[in-house]
Parts: structure tokens; C-alpha cells; sequence
């Protein structure tokens, strides 16, 4: 009979959950590199590729981080009104950093600002960053992890244009940034943008926008219309593996959009390296849980 | 196929070999040393605690774990190359101070660097980005740390490797360099096709009536 305190065990779960994100890449960017990986051609591909796979690989049996750049640690959380834990969520989500960090390990990421003081267990002022949305009348929480490290945050920009650009504006915009700055960001990447009428609101979509599965698209015709053709459009430029070129460049295109003022145009850019450890898990009332990102994943 | 190894110390016959394009190895001496350490050494001109000269630098923060049977000393767990781009405002003047001779990284470095490296006779190289465990498997012995005050990422990690790659030349010692050459092709390349796409993204108006 298990007595333990709720809280607690609340806390070894998200901790168990993200020590397992940082060390195991999901189901859909694995799916999507072994497809890419088949379409690439050239030695510097073949090396480079090599290398990932047998750095994943070894990850997993080894049972450490993929990439040592465990980033500052976000979550976005999807937390039903009713689930029994919902008033101590924002505490359980530091605790299981601070447990994360010293079990998985994983690297010490969190820099104060002004005192720019390392604070050596990733949790700092307003970090973990949480994001929370309320689904009224549920009793369970859908939280996901994502570890962004710094190099595949540097290319993130937004800006807000004057609606005459048009969209012509938002794929130049985009297209500008991946081939200067994305190519050092680990590709292939995933590439979000965000359109909304101001820039936080499409910096913040953006990010939303890495949190697509794979595969997915946009709710809106157009819209996916408009990732297709620009994900098209930066294959055709041959990025590569590691940006030493070859025949593909990206593992998607995602657009998130919510509805802009008359006057204005924003765009935001974030992109998420080929070692995207985003993972969604499902936790119920009674504590039970389901990974919904990986398959086979045991945390 | 036969690696090709380079050692430290690197003599100037061995690094002048290298173009841009190479495959190689690195076995000897490998130091961590990113944003901060270069600011240490150049913006407040403080002395480095290492002696870089003829050696390697690793741009990389990595996951270290302390000992619990030997206080005081550390096992890596993960390491791999970060962003070489930040370091591109000092670098130049960081190879004039150390005299180091390999600077490892991930992704591109600028006109500055290439520079540097001409000057200096060195050579910026690529570790496959992400791939930390891959890397953390070549350290034979993690021998010392200095200005652990700066934090584990930041901190210089004095390390043994044994045939640590596979690295990819960037920058050699004539001046080529891989990523700017394949930057200036991407941005001929982007010219085309983006033109294409905007023939088709007119959706400012709605519904032509």
C-alpha cells in the first residue's frame, strides 16, 4: 500500500519524466531523421548522420543526455481545473528540476541576470519557464517538456512588419534567418513561426509551434499550404546535416497564427535543432500516467 | 579507411596539412574554453590559468560529474561542440594571446576568425553538433578544472582524448573557409526560390472579388 505523500510522488514523476526527455528523443523526430537520413547522398552527410545515430544510440544505453546542452528547462502544461494537484503544479515543476538535475545529471543552465551568477541547479528567477492553460472540467494534466539549448535559440527573432510586406515579408523574413544563423543551429531543424498582430504574441507561437508533432499542420488551409511551400522551398536550398550541405534541409515547417490587428504584421521565428527533446506525457487524477510522445519509453 | 590523427603538441607541418573539407582525429590535449573564458582573456586581459600553446580548445559546456569515491575530481557524462559563432569577436585576438593551434567548435566561424588563423597558423574544426555522448566516450581522463567559478558550462576542463572526432576542417591556415563558402551558395540558391514562393502567397486582400 503506497502512502506516500501525492505531491511527492507528483514531483518523482515529472522528474522521472524529464530526466527521460533529456536522454530520448521521440517517436516523430526519430521517425523523421532515420527518413531524412535515407535521402542524403554526400560524405559529409554519411559522417554526420553516422555520428547522430550512433550518438543516439549510445544515449540510450548509456542512459545520458543526447546532447550535453540540456537548455533552460520549459514546460507547457494543459492542466484540467479539476486535477487534484492543479494548486501545487507550479512548485512540483521546480522541484522536479531541481531532483531532474542532480539524478539525470544535466548541465546547470540557469544564469541569473545582473548577477549573472550561475545558479548550478537550473532553477532561477521565473525558471523553469511554465506556461499554463486551463481545461475546464478535466481532472487531468497534459504537460510537455522541452530542452532548447542555446544553440538552437540563437536564431530565434521576431518583428513586427508593416502589413503592405504581406507574407512575401514573413518568407523573406524566414528564409533570410535559416540561411545565415540556422546553419549553425544543429540542423535539419524544425522551423516555427509565429503571425499575430504583435511580437510576443508570435515570438511565444513560435515556440508553440515546435511543440507540433511532426507530420502535423497547420488548422488552417492556407496555412498549411504555406508551410508546405516553405519547407519545400528550404529543402531545395540543400542545408544538410550540420549545415555541410547536401539534399534536405529541415525536419518541418510548423505555423501557429492568431488573428492580427489592421495595422500590423508580426513574425516570429524560433527554431528547435534535429536533437528536439520534446516530450508530452499524461497524467491522471490517481497519479497514473501515459507518455503520449514515446511509444516504448518506460520513466 | 585509415584515420588520420593529429597530436598534441601540433606542429605547424601538421597543421598546415589540414585544408578545409578535411577529416581528422585529435588525440593529446583537449581544453574547453567558450564565451566566458574568452572574455576572461581578452576584454579583461587576464592570464589563462592553462597553457593553450600548440594545443586544442573544445568550444563546449559540458555535463560533469563529480567523483563520489574522489572528491575533487570529475567524469564527464556529456559533452558536445557549441555554437563557435559567439566566440567570433575575440577569437582572432584569443589565438595571438594563447598561441593555440586547433580551436574545435560546431558550425561556421567569420572573416575575423579565418584571420586569426592565417595569422596565428591555426585551424577551426567541427565536431558533429549535438552529438555529446559520441564525444564524451573519446575523453580517456578529465585531468583538471580551472575558474570553476564561471560554473560548469563556462569552466576550462582540461581533458585527455584519445582519437576524438570525426572533425571536420572549417577554417584552414591558407584562409578557405567551409561555412562562409557554403553560406554565400545558400544565399544564391535562396534568391530563386523565394521569389517562387511569393508568386503565390498574395493573401493580404482575401478572396479576389
Amino acid at each position: 500500500m503506497n502512502k506516500q505523500d501525492p505531491k511527492e510522488i507528483l514531483v518523482d514523476l515529472i522528474a522521472r519524466f524529464t530526466e527521460y526527455s533529456a536522454k530520448h528523443l521521440p517517436d516523430d523526430i526519430l521517425e523523421r531523421l532515420r527518413a531524412l537520413r535515407a535521402m542524403e547522398s554526400t560524405d559529409f552527410a554519411r559522417i554526420v548522420y553516422d555520428a547522430m545515430f550512433e550518438n543516439i544510440d549510445m544515449a540510450h544505453e548509456l542512459s545520458r543526455p543526447v546532447c550535453q546542452d540540456t537548455g533552460v528547462i520549459q514546460y507547457f502544461a494543459r492542466v484540467g481545473t479539476r486535477f487534484p494537484l492543479i494548486d501545487h503544479l507550479d512548485e512540483s515543476l521546480r522541484d522536479a528540476v531541481l531532483l531532474a538535475t542532480q539524478r539525470a545529471p544535466l548541465r546547470h543552465n540557469a544564469v541569473e541576470v545582473f548577477d549573472e551568477k550561475n545558479t548550478g541547479n537550473n532553477v532561477g528567477y521565473r525558471i523553469p519557464w511554465i506556461e499554463t492553460e486551463l481545461i475546464p472540467g478535466s481532472d487531468e494534466l497534459e504537460l510537455c517538456v522541452y530542452m532548447a539549448g542555446g544553440g538552437c535559440s540563437l536564431p530565434g527573432i521576431a518583428e513586427v512588419l508593416m502589413p503592405l510586406e504581406g507574407y512575401e515579408g514573413i518568407v523573406r523574413f524566414v528564409f533570410d534567418r535559416i540561411t545565415t544563423y540556422g546553419i549553425n543551429a544543429c540542423p535539419p531543424l524544425l522551423v516555427g513561426i509565429g503571425i499575430a498582430g504583435s511580437v510576443e504574441v508570435a515570438a511565444k507561437l513560435s515556440k508553440k509551434a515546435l511543440l507540433r508533432p511532426i507530420g502535423s499542420s497547420n488548422g488552417n488551409l492556407i496555412g498549411a499550404q504555406l508551410e508546405k511551400r516553405i519547407e519545400d522551398g528550404l529543402n531545395a536550398i540543400g542545408i544538410g546535416p550540420g549545415g555541410l550541405t547536401g539534399n534536405m534541409s529541415v525536419m518541418g515547417v510548423h505555423i501557429e497564427q492568431a488573428a492580427r490587428h489592421p495595422a500590423t504584421l508580426a513574425v516570429g521565428l524560433s527554431t528547435g535543432c534535429w536533437a528536439h527533446r520534446r516530450a508530452w506525457i499524461r497524467i491522471r487524477a490517481d497519479l497514473s500516467y501515459e507518455l503520449l510522445s514515446h511509444r516504448e519509453g518506460r520513466i | 579507411m585509415n584515420k588520420r590523427i593529429i597530436r598534441t603538441p601540433i606542429s605547424d607541418s601538421d597543421i598546415d596539412s589540414l585544408s578545409a573539407g578535411d577529416v581528422f582525429f585529435l588525440s593529446g590535449s583537449l581544453i574547453t574554453g567558450r564565451d566566458d573564458v574568452h572574455q576572461r582573456a581578452i576584454k579583461q586581459n587576464l592570464e589563462l590559468p592553462v597553457d593553450l600553446r600548440d594545443k586544442a580548445i573544445f568550444h563546449a559546456g559540458p555535463i560533469m560529474r563529480e567523483r563520489e569515491d574522489a572528491p575533487g575530481q570529475y567524469e564527464v557524462i556529456s559533452i558536445g561542440p557549441t555554437t563557435s559563432m559567439r566566440m567570433e569577436k575575440y577569437e582572432k585576438e584569443f589565438i595571438e594571446k594563447t598561441g593555440v593551434k586547433l580551436i574545435i567548435g560546431k558550425g561556421g566561424m567569420g572573416p575575423k576568425t579565418t584571420a586569426g588563423c592565417v595569422a596565428g597558423r591555426a585551424v577551426h574544426a567541427v565536431f558533429p553538433g549535438g552529438c555529446a555522448v559520441l564525444a564524451a566516450r573519446c575523453v580517456e581522463e578529465v585531468e583538471d578544472v580551472k575558474w570553476l567559478d564561471l560554473g560548469m558550462p563556462e569552466a576550462m576542463w582540461v581533458m585527455r582524448v584519445k582519437e576524438f572526432g570525426p572533425l571536420i576542417v572549417s577554417i584552414d591556415t591558407k584562409g578557405n573557409n567551409l561555412f562562409e563558402r557554403n553560406k554565400e551558395m545558400f544565399a544564391e540558391r535562396k534568391i530563386p526560390i523565394v521569389e517562387e514562393i511569393c508568386k503565390h502567397v498574395d493573401y493580404l486582400h482575401g478572396p479576389k472579388v
